[in-house]
């Protein structure tokens, strides 16, 4: 049998796999990239060639340029890249998000990228795949994380809204433009009409492009008469909080949606209206059933919290290890936030 | 209690003291009359003593969610409160329990005698009752910390918007003594209980800046000269027997200082003296550092008493045996305040504040160089005719500080120093208001003790919400006096100023957050300068 340490290897550039001579969302330039989703931290500039799902081709190709050399399959079916079976299975993160499965003489490998157990209404839902060595992250590690169901933040988000719209005030809520804004369109659909940030809106247009249904939205541009916005909804990424843009609007009321927001303290100070725990990440419990789901013998644990949810693994049984990588929170913030930047140019 | 826990997450949320006067009032406005009486309470410090104790309810919670204790201990630090923490990790409420703030609170006092199972039994069927904000809300009941951002000017200022009461006199009212168990709202907010007329304090007469050369300011004999002591300005108001103590933060403090009130009540004649406020042992004046001990404290324990006495001087007269006297010219009013306490044999610690002797302006640069010395922070010059103004006006009143140049600021960032100190967050960044948002004002590392180093250290730790590099992000909870040397209009600083060598002056744990300097008043010490 094959030890993991044969099939997969933590490098400087990232998780490469020796066999098949490629990377899993490495984040400094190689030849052969594979990429679990769109995010920033995850897809980076520069790789010779990336490997995708087919519902995030669209995505990569409109934040790193229509220029690159991209290759798509879709989710479940498996090529082989020398001599190793290549294949996706959703993620349930952001749209076209997949776990990494590789397989190579019987020994399975999998990477979840980022992940999100808990179904929602845009995204395919997470799949749990077998496998020997499970790499997951713990972004939300903590047993204090419960996400509630779709379903109570579909009715929380639009009792917000009406109580806003009762005192003639304009909701607006802060995600980052890929999977947050998507998910906070599909939870508020049928509330009221929608206005995206050109960064959205933008990404929308290429996903929507790519022949995914989305709900309706319309461009929320300098230029709009301020009435037509008046009690409506607005869309928008982290990077317009306090920004000229919104000053504009007549009354606002803001809303930042993260799973941070579980916290009390975070939701303070931030000079917001209200905070919502919308993330796009598994919560305590999502992690440990992924985790036990995989019946893997060995699990890594990425960015987060990988101390504290490795050492609970080790005691409930379950070999884990801390895994170091430039995946995670700050590093997307950053990587967003230029992202961003260049999505409204 | 949705209609309480709903209440709390507003005030919680918002940083304008606006949005949170109005979600109080509209609590005011509809909630059952003993949850009204109850909010007051818990928000002014009024609550009954702890029925649960804290080590009990963390193993009841461990116990519940089968979780070991350097995971709940993990939590814990990642969330820095544990009522929030329990309330975070204990499972989906399974049933659903509507009872008031009120019915809380009576179940809660009755709680206290009962044996640890009872009690046990009691919380498990709230937490269990209860979603996770009204767990919180619970757990903070239990624990009978309530700080939630709201200070009783805040509350006050919210009642006077409803009822259209005098402000000062419900403060007089919700401070003083009531029983919940036998006073109505009405009652309460209306001051039966009280005697308002006796407690009414005057708006103080506050002092500008000196902003011009003190030859401008005319002839010097006709100015009064005192030095400028550095504690909490005070009205001493006696009346019919009784004394009442206001701050200048228009808040009631009588219970915090039992020496001076003594000292009053000895008086055979009544009035209103306006004065400073002071910690004074062996007749020196001591830091302002040592003066803070003693504010805001439920209990005034014996050996804080004898560690830290407080003293007044006092400064003026505005009321004399029921005559309001505030429109008499200084001097005048000077005499009947020397009068006053020539009458008596006052205790070492309550004095007239002494009059700067001097014949030139000149001499009053050497005097103000020396105040430090005396724990004096500079100078005040007053017109010996000017009236007891209502609030600020320009030209009777000066301040002439040594250190002129001092804001309020918040610290935002805190940074580990290097060598002897590498262990311990030494170097700051603070932030001053700036519409709803703190604005970047100074970044600074002298003047605090190791003592009060080690301290915010541990808060950095506790307190952190983003790392960048070195850097803690904090909650911008911890309030600074910044010193500095100079200030001058910037472009290159984003809030627009620059400051000329700050330094920590003190800690102002006295001050809320919502009393920091905004950029506005920063920059109109631009032209005090
Ligand atoms: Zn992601
Ligand atoms: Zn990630």
């Amino acid at each position: 049998m094959l030890k993991d340490n044969q099939l997969i290897k933590f490098t400087k550039k990232g998780i490469y796999c020796p066999k098949g001579k490629f990377y899993l969302d490495p984040w400094y330039p190689v030849d052969y990239a594979i990429i679990s989703h769109g995010h920033a931290d995850h897809a980076r500039w520069g790789m010779k060639h990336y490997l995708c799902t087919d519902d995030s081709k669209a995505i990569l190709k409109h934040r790193l340029g229509e220029a690159i050399n991209i290759q798509s399959i879709p989710y479940r079916q498996s090529i082989s890249i020398n001599g190793v079976n290549v294949s996706f299975y959703p993620a349930g993160h952001v749209i076209g998000s997949a776990q990494i499965r590789l397989e190579y003489k019987g020994y399975v490998v999998v990477f979840t990228g980022d992940y999100k157990t808990q179904p929602d209404f845009i995204t395919t839902p997470f799949d749990s795949v077998k496998c020997h060595t499970f790499i997951t992250e713990s972004t939300f590690g903590l047993p204090i994380y419960h996400w509630k169901s779709e379903k109570n933040l579909q009715s929380e988000l639009h009792d917000w809204v009406r109580t806003n719209q009762s005192n003639n005030r304009t909701s607006v809520f802060f995600g980052y433009s890929l999977g947050k804004a998507q998910r906070l369109l599909s939870l508020l659909d049928g509330a009221d009409d929608i206005f995206v940030h050109r960064s959205i809106y933008n990404l929308n247009d290429a996903i929507t492009g790519s022949g995914i249904d989305l709900p309706k939205s319309k461009l929320w541009s300098a230029d709009l008469d301020k009435n037509s916005l008046q009690n409506k909804i607005i869309i928008a990424p982290p990077s317009l909080l306090g920004s000229k843009m919104l000053k504009r609007l007549p009354n606002p009321a803001t809303a930042i949606c993260s799973g941070w927001m579980q916290i009390r303290g975070n939701r303070r100070w931030q000079s917001v209206d209200a905070g919502f725990a919308v993330s796009d990440h598994a919560d305590w419990n999502g992690l440990i059933s992924a985790v036990k789901a995989s019946e893997a013998e060995r699990v890594y644990v990425t960015h987060g919290s990988q101390a504290v949810f490795s050492k609970y693994l080790n005691e409930i049984g379950i070999e884990a290890y801390e895994l170091k990588t430039e995946y995670g929170d700050e590093a997307l913030a950053k990587a967003e936030k230029e992202t961003e930047i260049i999505e409204r140019e | 209690m949705k209609q309480f826990s709903d209440l709390i997450s507003t005030i919680e949320i918002t940083n304008k003291t606006n949005a949170k006067i109005d979600a109080l009032v509209n609590y005011f406005d509809t909630a059952p009359d003993k949850d009204k009486l109850w909010l007051i309470a818990l928000f002014t410090g009024k609550r009954p003593s702890r029925p649960v104790k804290t080590s009990l309810m963390k193993e009841w919670c461990m116990e519940i969610t089968n979780l070991p204790e350097w995971l709940f201990l993990e939590s814990y630090s990642s969330v820095g409160d544990l009522g929030e923490t329990m309330a975070l990790l204990l499972p989906n409420n399974s049933s659903h329990l509507d009872l008031s703030l009120s019915e809380w609170m009576t179940e809660l006092k009755a709680l206290k005698p009962k044996s640890d199972d009872e009690k046990k039994a009691f919380v498990l069927e709230a937490w269990s009752g209860l979603g996770q904000q009204e767990r919180l809300i619970f757990n903070k009941l239990i624990g009978g910390s309530f700080r939630i951002g709201v200070s009783k000017k805040t509350l006050v200022n919210a009642l006077a918007k409803l009822t259209g009461i005098d402000a000062n006199q419900l403060m007089h009212s919700i401070i003083g003594h009531w029983d919940i168990d036998s006073i109505t709202f009405e009652e309460l907010i209306h001051g039966q209980h009280i005697n308002y007329d006796n407690s009414k304090p005057y708006p103080f007469c506050l002092a500008y800046a000196l902003e011009k050369e003190l030859p401008d300011l005319g002839e010097p004999k006709d100015w009064f000269v005192e030095q400028k002591w550095d504690g909490i300005r005070g009205q001493i108001v006696k009346r019919n027997d009784e004394v009442y103590i206001w701050s200048r933060g228009e808040e009631l403090v009588t219970q915090q200082f039992p020496e001076l009130v003594e000292a009053m009540s000895n008086f055979n004649d009544d009035f209103v003296i306006d004065g400073e406020i002071l910690a004074i042992k062996d007749s020196a004046v001591l830091l302002f550092n040592d003066l803070q001990k003693r504010l805001n404290r439920k209990n005034v324990t014996k050996k804080l008493l004898e560690e830290v006495p407080i003293g007044f001087y006092a400064y003026d007269i505005l009321e004399f045996n029921g005559e309001d006297i505030r429109e008499k010219p200084f001097a005048e009013r000077r005499q009947v305040l020397e009068l006053l306490f020539g009458l008596m044999a006052l205790p070492s610690h309550v004095k007239l504040s002494h009059l700067v002797n001097f014949k030139k302006w000149e001499d009053l640069y050497r005097i103000r160089a020396n105040s430090r010395t005396i724990n004096s922070e500079g100078l005040m010059l007053k017109q010996k005719a000017s009236p007891y103004h209502t609030g600020r006006k320009k030209g009777d009143w000066w301040k002439w500080k040594v250190d002129p140049l001092t804001i309020d600021a918040v610290m935002i960032y805190a940074q580990k120093g290097s060598g002897r100190r590498s262990s311990k967050y030494t170097d700051y960044t603070f932030a001053v208001k700036k519409d709803d948002a703190l604005v970047t004002i100074a970044k600074a590392y002298s003047g605090l003790t190791d003592q009060e180093i080690t301290e915010i250290s541990k808060w950095v730790n506790k307190n952190a919400i983003e790392k960048f590099g070195p850097v803690r992000t904090v909650k911008p909870e911890l309030i600074f006096e910044i010193a500095f040397e100079g200030i001058a209009l910037s472009n290159r600083h984003k809030s627009g100023v620059a400051l000329r060598f700050p330094r920590i002056s003190r800690w102002r744990r006295d001050k809320p957050v919502d009393e920091i300097d905004t950029i506005e008043s920063v920059k109109q010490l631009i032209t005090a300068s």
